[in-house]
């Protein structure tokens, strides 16, 4: 399988003051179409680091990132804007919804950068919110949603611009053990049912065991890689819970 | 077209989660916009006053009034001695391409007598051409004709305040009046023209013809029987004044046979010229008043340029959001700067009405004639627009340009 994500001797260095901090040093790895990988490792690490150089949000010091066959180090700020909006998808810990913005308009958001009519747009973003388990529920505002269901308009808004790969950063982080597991169960499903690779940065080792693939940082570095035969299936896990009330009751 | 109208959709919803504080943004930009559109009005006013009364006089109207001369080096006064004739009105209307019309005419005071009723004013010989001249119109009756003026018929057209003096209410046409023991016919009235510049009521008048005029009212003079007291000149245009002018004073030279190095023995009076430097005077009293109002229109700018300096920083994970979503740097910079515009002209529109209602209130309670005009409305809409770009360029780079790291991670 092609790889979708290409990283050779990544390196990233700041400068705080007149010390340089070396924060990624020398990294090597490829992620292939259809993985799903867990970036597990202490904090100050670098996988913060990593996941911005992943997301074109930041370039690196030195080495080659080459997303979908691009090498992204010598594009600039727009050609960045425009493979992210192109090839990537965001998943953050606090959702970043806009406020006072229907669910629709957020998943919309990504398209409203294209030169998309307006008609498909919403098309687009009601297919994704299908896919995220939110019919129905387009017209409500961020504030009328539960936390489960704000990160599923999240992740509708990033599945919006069909992208290459899903960043998700602690995508769980700020839910609850049952909203966690749906939300690993909706990634499970889009990884394998679209193909789309995902890239999951976390401190839950729970949340890891639904990945194929686990990566653990430590100091810049890449200490274990390891590729996983049968990752734990989130759907499942979660039909075995013990039932709860409805979700709509319980998120208020 | 349909994204800037969906672009200022987003930019109004952006407004109006801090309705309060837009409101009061827009409100620098309000008072400014109304401040200049009401204080251009009151200077366009004036202008428009002034030239008004330089219509009334009559438009392109030069006045040649018999000068003085000297005589074994005495000087005596203007008008001393007849230096003007029917002959040099004549002689102008044939000889000078420039003018258009020449109305001689004589004047003196008289005591007019209808029954019971007299009333004194002053009595003009003039000929028709006057009427056309000074731009008077007729309010009831006729003027009266060459012929009248050919037969020194007893016709006689009356000024509104002598016809209000004599006859109160009642139509004075066809009534006979007494001046100087003659009866004269009232033909007609003219149309009240109000106060001349010079603050004299130029409807206490009686016109009669110049003939009739000399020979029964103000006497002829005995030196010669032509003579008239001035003329009236119209040039053909307002830019011909100065060519009629010259035209004049070189043949009237000619015609009085004065030496070159002599003075003249006639003034010639260009009227239109003084008012127009009072017009000029009140045109720039309205540029002054127009830049004062304009000062309020940049505080107001100023007022936009530190709300959205505000919004940028309130907003910072949004824009983060959208560029790590693919807004690049002109998407977001056209955002705010929609944004601003939207302030500034909303800002502009609500300012036009209150200017337009405050120049009402202005000419109504202070009594100033004030002239709104569609292009000071236009520059107002034009300057609201380009001071929210100007105030809102700033902000807007700022935020296009942020990190969209340190963006998404601000709190």
């Amino acid at each position: 399988m092609a790889a979708v994500i290409e990283i050779k001797h990544l390196v990233k260095d700041y400068k705080l003051g007149d010390v340089p901090v070396h924060v990624l040093k020398g990294i090597s790895f490829e992620i292939e179409r259809g993985d799903f990988v867990a970036i597990m490792g202490p904090s100050g690490s670098g996988k913060s680091t990593l996941m911005n150089i992943l997301g074109c949000l930041d370039k690196p010091t030195s080495g080659i990132y080459r997303l979908d066959g691009t090498s992204v180090g010598e594009l600039n700020r727009d050609q960045l804007a425009e493979i992210r909006n192109k090839k990537i998808g965001f998943v953050f810990q606090q959702f970043n919804l806009l406020a006072r913005t229907s669910a629709a308009e957020n998943v919309e958001l990504p398209l409203m950068y294209t030169d998309m009519p307006a008609h498909e747009r919403h098309e687009r973003a009601m297919k994704a919110l299908l896919s995220v388990g939110l019919a129905g529920r387009e017209e409500h505002q961020p504030s009328q949603l539960s936390g489960g269901q704000q990160q599923r308009v999240a992740i509708a808004r990033s599945l919006v611009n069909d992208p290459r790969i899903i960043l998700a950063d602690e995508p769980t982080g700020a839910l609850d053990s049952r909203t966690s597991l749906e939300i690993m169960a909706i990634f499970q499903r889009l990884n394998r049912d679209q193909g789309i690779s995902m890239i999951v940065v976390t401190h839950d080792p729970d949340v890891a065991t639904y990945a194929n693939r686990n990566i653990h940082f430590k100091d810049g570095k890449l200490q274990l890689d390891e590729r996983i035969a049968h990752p734990g299936e989130a759907q499942k896990d979660l039909e075995q819970l013990p039932a709860e009330p409805p979700e709509e009751v319980a998120a208020v | 077209m349909n994204k800037i109208i969906a672009s200022m959709k987003i930019a109004l919803r952006a407004l109006e989660v801090n309705r309060t504080r837009s409101a009061l943004t827009m409100l620098g930009i309000i008072i400014g916009v109304a401040a200049v559109i009401a204080m251009v009005a009151v200077g366009a006013g004036a202008t428009a006053r002034i030239q008004e009364q330089i219509q009334s006089i009559g438009s392109n109207l030069i006045i040649v009034l018999p000068g003085s001369i000297s005589s074994n080096g005495v000087r005596l006064g203007s008008g001393a001695v007849v230096t003007l004739t029917e002959d040099d009105a004549k002689a102008i209307a044939a000889e000078c391409p420039s003018v258009a019309a020449v109305a001689p005419a004589v004047r003196g005071g008289v005591q007019v007598v209808y029954g019971n009723n007299n009333w004194a004013t002053t009595a003009q010989g003039v000929t028709p051409d006057f009427m056309t001249i000074r731009d008077y119109t007729m309010m009831s009756g006729e003027f009266f004709t060459d012929q009248d003026v050919d037969a020194a018929a007893k016709a006689a057209v009356l000024g509104e305040s002598v016809a209000q003096n004599l006859f109160g209410d009642s139509d004075p046409t066809g009534q006979v009046v007494i001046i100087k023991n003659v009866p004269f016919t009232v033909v007609g009235v003219l149309t009240p023209k109000g106060q001349s510049p010079s603050g004299q009521d130029q409807d206490d008048i009686i016109l009669l013809p110049i003939s009739t005029a000399k020979q029964k009212v103000l006497g002829t003079n005995k030196a010669n029987a032509k003579a008239v007291g001035s003329l009236m000149v119209q040039a053909i245009g307002t830019q011909a004044m100065d060519q009629a002018q010259q035209e004049m004073e070189a043949l009237l030279r000619e015609r009085h046979r004065i030496l070159p190095g002599l003075d003249d023995d006639f003034t010639i009076r260009n009227l239109t010229e003084v008012f127009a430097a009072q017009e000029t005077s009140a045109q720039v009293m309205s540029i002054l008043l127009g830049a004062i109002a304009s000062v309020s229109l940049i505080v107001g700018g100023i007022g936009i340029m530190n709300i959205m300096l505000v919004s940028v920083t309130e907003r910072t994970r949004e824009i983060g959001l959208r560029q790590a979503v693919g807004a690049k740097t002109r998407d977001i910079l056209s955002q705010f700067l929609v944004e601003a515009v939207t302030l500034s002209l909303l800002g502009g529109i609500i300012g036009i009405v209150v200017g337009l209602a405050a120049s009402w209130l202005i000419s109504y309670f202070a009594q100033w004639s004030t002239v709104v005009s569609l292009l000071s409305i236009m520059m107002a809409f034009l300057f609201s627009a380009l001071v929210g770009v100007f105030f809102g360029y700033y902000p807007a780079r700022k935020a296009a340009f942020l990190d969209p790291i340190e963006a998404l991670r601000y709190e």
